[in-house]
């Protein structure tokens, strides 16, 4: 070991670096991994969030978004007084209402069936066959849905049905609660599978020498077993009411519904993309990105009392 | 031990088993109906019903959908996001995740905030496109990489991953002088092979199937991917293969072959998909 080696470590013990830059040289790696993911996540979430100043402006594409004028609660006044704002609002509710009735209930029952199926090699059938349409884009789904309703085409007429029930304002909700079954039921059935199988055995066992019937074992043990988990993803789901499935909506509907059809989502979407009125859509898209936190704070709170490690939050 | 069943349970199973034999059934019909119009001739597609079987079987509407030079664009266009946006956001994801892992390096607090937050709350479509387009990327394909390039959602889940790893692995590299980034690549992505294939999967689907994206940053037809492009074909705002075709056939069997072709690539990853999806949502659903 020479004498320069010494004497230039020495010095460097001795210079004591700022605490900055004593956790970059030992740290300074971690950030490096870390920074292009942030950078993107920076400029894709963030500074979009900062582009919500257009809700209070009147936003001009050749003002720019610092450069257009501030108008104040304008557009909010707007919103609130235009009928279709609050259709859309309405309309959201009520589909999430019927979806969290009607469709939420079905892969618990569902599972809970599943589970009785001794057959392991039917069920694997089952579950290949109806998990399928989760992996499916509704783009797809709706032209596979517009064929089938068809009053030419389509399996209707068998009933003696001649209009479709897409054009029908009455029947079009329901369409939508029915086509999320198709697509999202038998996915949603692996959650409550999984919290079954992670069962304790010894408890069906035990019942089963008390005399526990089947039914009692699913009564008793089951469905208390995993009712935790169905509080807990329901408070999640309640969190996202406003969310009533854009997708979906926005294949499916048409002139016809649009009274029962319109959420919020896609109403945002027809006055931003279609009709370029940017500042009144985003005034729409702060409204409900504003009530949906408060929603999924306020949910995320609730399911941890539930369960401790429930949330994200 | 083997209890023999009573009346009433023998019932319920069979019942059962009818149950879902019909649940199955009514799950995957549409499918067949769509595959049976699709190659059947266009008078007999037109008389509806039940099919059994395709009616007048003919492959034209099929001839007419594979030589559409649009819809190999759009499938061309599909792959690359869906490709492209996988790679990038499964290596930017975990990077994220490696460094918000580490608990004791300064600055954890604020980044585990940032991640969060970004999760909650979004500026909504109309800031959020102002900021693509001036980044200059509308109407170009990497619009749709870079808003999938970093999902806070599968950061968190990879986050957990990587924190539940051995910890003694990486202290050994380190005392031996190995940098963080050599073990982020040689150690710790190789030991998390289950979340990166999970989150893997969960990007190539979104991609795959995003519409909403592609109809807001996309207006050109070379730009299509394939949902827009299904979407409007069925619309009935685009005929399949140009414009002289569309007096001729393309009409609902044209439209059905569309569809069946569009199905295909799911169904051929799908065994695939179904195995790690269903190890994945054990990872994320509950916590998610």
């Amino acid at each position: 070991m020479n004498d320069a080696f010494i004497k230039k470590h020495s010095i460097a013990v001795h210079k004591k670096p700022s605490a900055f830059v004593k956790n970059l040289k030992k740290y300074g790696w971690y950030y490096a991994i870390g920074l292009p993911g942030l950078l993107i996540l920076f400029t894709y979430r963030y500074l979009p969030m900062g582009g919500l100043v257009i809700a209070f402006k009147d936003y001009h594409v050749n003002k720019g978004i610092w450069g257009s004028e501030w108008v104040g609660l304008k557009w909010f006044e707007m919103l609130f007084i235009n009928g279709d704002f609050a259709a859309a609002f309405t309309n959201t509710l009520i589909i999430s209402m019927l979806k969290l009735l009607f469709y939420f209930p079905v892969p618990i029952i569902l599972a809970l069936l599943m589970n009785e199926l001794a057959n392991r090699y039917y069920r694997r059938v089952v579950q290949t066959i109806i998990y399928l349409p989760h992996f499916i884009s509704w783009a797809i789904l709706a032209g596979i849905i517009f064929t089938l309703l068809s009053p030419q085409m389509g399996i209707l007429g068998l009933f003696g049905i001649k209009e479709s029930p897409l054009l029908d304002g009455g029947s079009f909700r329901w369409l939508l609660v029915f086509s999320e079954v198709w697509k999202d039921s038998g996915w949603g059935t692996i959650i409550y599978l999984a919290a079954i199988s992670s069962i304790d055995p010894s408890l069906y066992e035990a019942a089963t020498i008390d005399g526990a019937s089947r039914f009692q074992r699913v009564l008793y043990i089951t469905l208390p077993c995993i009712a935790g988990t169905f509080i807990v993803l329901l408070i999640l789901k309640m969190g996202h009411i406003l969310n009533a499935g854009f997708n979906q909506v926005y294949m499916l509907y048409n002139p016809n519904v649009m009274n029962v059809a319109d959420i919020l989502d896609t109403y945002i979407f027809r006055i931003g993309i279609s009709n370029g009125r940017f500042s009144l859509a985003t005034a729409g898209g702060l409204f409900k990105s504003v009530i949906g936190l408060i929603m999924v704070l306020m949910t995320n709170r609730l399911a941890k009392i539930f369960d401790s490690d429930a949330g994200i939050i | 031990m083997k209890i023999k069943k009573s009346t009433g349970e023998r019932i319920f199973d069979t019942f059962n088993i009818l149950f879902f034999f019909t649940f199955s059934l009514a799950t995957f019909y549409p499918f067949w109906h769509e595959v049976c119009i699709s190659f059947s001739d266009k008078v007999n597609a037109l008389r509806g019903g039940i099919f059994l079987w395709p009616r007048g079987f003919n492959v034209e509407a099929y001839k007419l959908v594979l030589s559409s030079q649009y819809l190999i664009t759009a499938f061309t266009n599909s792959l690359f996001i869906t490709v492209l946006g996988v790679i990038i956001s499964v290596m930017l994801g975990a990077g994220v995740a490696y460094l918000v892992s580490k608990k004791h390096l300064p600055g954890h607090k604020f980044l585990n905030m940032f991640i969060i937050i970004s999760i909650i709350f979004n500026g909504g479509i109309i800031p959020t496109y102002l900021i693509v387009k001036g980044t200059g990327l509308v109407d170009s394909l990497w619009a749709l990489i870079v808003l999938a390039a970093c999902t806070p959602f599968n950061v968190v889940i990879m986050k957990n991953f990587f924190q539940n790893l051995p910890s003694s692995l990486e202290e050994s590299a380190l005392m031996d002088g190995a940098s963080p980034l050599l073990i982020f690549f040689r150690i710790v992505l190789p030991l998390s092979k289950p979340v990166l294939a999970t989150v893997s999967i969960w990007v190539a689907v979104s991609q795959w199937n995003d519409y909403m994206r592609g109809l807001i940053y996309l207006t050109d037809r070379s730009n299509y991917i394939l949902p827009v492009l299904i979407r409007d074909i069925i619309n009935g705002q685009s005929d399949v293969a140009g414009q002289e075709v569309m007096s001729e056939s393309s009409t609902e069997t044209v439209k059905a072959a569309t569809i069946i072709i569009a199905l295909v690539p799911i169904l051929m990853v799908y065994p695939f998909l179904q195995k790690h999806f269903t190890k994945g949502i054990m990872l994320g659903a509950v916590k998610g």
